[in-house]
């Protein structure tokens, strides 16, 4: 059977809802059907970043029907761990700011590197899902889903490309539906994952969840960052995309979250963020740049707002030249308008 | 001032000139002259060539490069050819010269002759790949 694939920002807990037929894909979230289109429930990230560590929570979660369906997810940086995560982090967080009140890059590693094939890192297994760590450029990270029987939609040669330009690392997650039924996993059951790496300064992959969707349609998202003191952030621009929640994490939800499986890294105090994202997909073309190092300098090239290097490209140099001579343009005129009128001869 | 705002003015356009042969790139090929050799680049699944013209009755060649990962289609034709391929649920076409299937990273070569003038639209009929931009339009001329 072919399997279906989307790719989804993965930075920290995250619900991806698998559905086992086209019908039911379309009426569900976070797959590209047959016909392209993807449709994604709201997903809920966490995004926690300690002493140079960033933890990622992400919950799959079986929405019925068999088959394999799967997901892509780019990362900042080689995972150390990858394993079942907490039970109820998510919940909790969503729990800690509602009603709403006012993530990477270790990862530069081999940035933007050639690779002929991708090369499988890591290989588990968590309960119904098959968990693959691969290191390539976009072109063989296409390729092996291709070979694995994904099928990608229209912009995923470009978004592949944008993430591997910064982070060769993704994680490929596939979801056996029949494997869930046998194991008695009910309709909205989760399978949370929690996936460890060390970085320089987290990021959190937002254009991934645009992946397949028109560019009218809506992405909605919450993404939670759990960090040492009050990062500084970074993103594009984006009509919906905004800040709901900033302030010092409670020692109870500190106490809670660490309580929960696998959860026991949480620090005594830590400031937490939620980015709250209602946004046209076709504005989602940036990510999310966290600087919790205290410099108050998020990374324009974490936040996908610029290219490593520009050296390669015809376009940035007609887009110089071009803006070039529009601020040339508007000097003179400029110059023009203030120039003093002559004094008529007499 | 008049003697900062013509050197500005001058460079300004030195900058716009330096410019248009690296835009020029981006441009359809309106009021182009027939041509009997095309090829089409496939990259981030658009057609980077936007617009073809071939001369009516003569045997075309057209080099369609992939340059994605994934496969594309280009298939040539009216309107309802085009409807017709909306519905279809053919995976690979390269018996007809109008429709052609390239994988992902590789080359085909068409050889087609139109008979009659017009304009046709070019389309990757891959579900999502129209809705992305995958059009295209060749023009037919006498």
């Amino acid at each position: 059977m072919r399997r279906l694939i989307t790719t989804i920002g993965a930075v920290g807990l995250l619900t991806l809802v698998f559905v086992g037929g086209p019908k039911a894909v379309e009426a569900c979230a976070g797959l590209i059907g047959p016909n392209g289109a993807v449709n994604l429930g709201r997903t809920t990230t966490l995004a926690a970043y300690d002493n140079g560590i960033e933890h990622y929570v992400t919950s799959f979660e079986f929405q019925g029907g068999g088959g394999e369906f799967g997901s892509l997810i780019p990362l900042p940086g080689v995972p150390t761990n990858v394993e079942k995560g907490g039970a109820w982090t998510l919940q909790r967080l969503e729990q800690e700011t509602q009603p709403p009140v006012p993530e990477a890059a270790q990862s530069l590693r081999s940035a933007g590197a050639a690779f002929d094939e991708a090369t499988v890192l890591q290989e588990v297994k968590i309960d119904a899902l098959d968990i693959t760590v691969l290191e390539g450029g976009g072109e063989s990270i296409a390729q092996w889903a291709t070979e694995h029987g994904f099928r990608l939609s229209p912009d995923a040669p470009e978004v592949l490309d944008f993430y591997s330009q910064r982070s060769p690392i993704f994680l490929a997650a596939v979801f056996d539906g029949d494997a869930a039924a046998e194991r008695g996993q009910a309709l909205g059951d989760g399978t949370p994952v929690h996936i460890t790496m060390p970085t320089t300064n987290p990021w959190v992959p937002l254009r991934i969840l645009a992946l397949g969707k028109p560019a009218e349609d809506v992405v909605q998202a919450n993404v939670y960052l759990l960090t040492d003191d009050r990062p500084a952030l970074l993103w594009g621009n984006a009509e919906g995309t905004s800040i709901t929640h900033s302030k010092p994490a409670t020692s109870l939800l500190l106490d809670d979250l660490r309580s929960d499986e696998g959860m026991g890294w949480v620090p005594q105090s830590a400031w937490l963020t939620k980015m709250e994202i209602d946004s046209a997909a076709g504005d989602m073309t940036f990510d999310l740049a966290v600087d919790a190092s205290g410099q108050n300098q998020p990374s324009r090239v974490a936040a996908g707002l610029e290219i490593l290097s520009e050296a390669d490209s015809g376009i940035s140099m007609a887009t110089i030249w071009t803006a070039t001579a529009l601020a040339l343009v508007v000097l003179a005129g400029v110059a023009v308008l203030r120039m003093p009128r002559r004094s008529p001869q007499a | 001032m008049k003697s900062l705002a013509t050197p500005l003015l001058v460079i300004a356009a030195t900058a716009l000139v330096m410019s248009a042969p690296l835009l020029s790139g981006c441009g359809n090929e309106a009021g182009a002259t027939a041509s009997t050799e095309h090829t089409i680049d496939i990259r981030y699944s658009q057609f980077e060539t936007e617009s073809i013209t071939v001369p009516v009755g003569e045997a075309v060649t057209i080099t369609l490069r992939n340059d994605d990962p994934i496969d594309h289609e280009w298939m040539v034709g009216d309107a309802a050819m085009h409807e017709r391929h909306r519905t279809g649920t053919e995976p690979f076409h390269h018996e007809i010269p109008t429709e052609v299937t390239i994988p992902a990273l590789e080359t085909r070569v068409t050889t087609l002759t139109f008979a009659d003038p017009g304009e046709y639209l070019y389309i990757c009929h891959l579900p999502g790949h129209e809705a992305y931009g995958m059009v295209g339009t060749l023009r037919v001329i006498s």
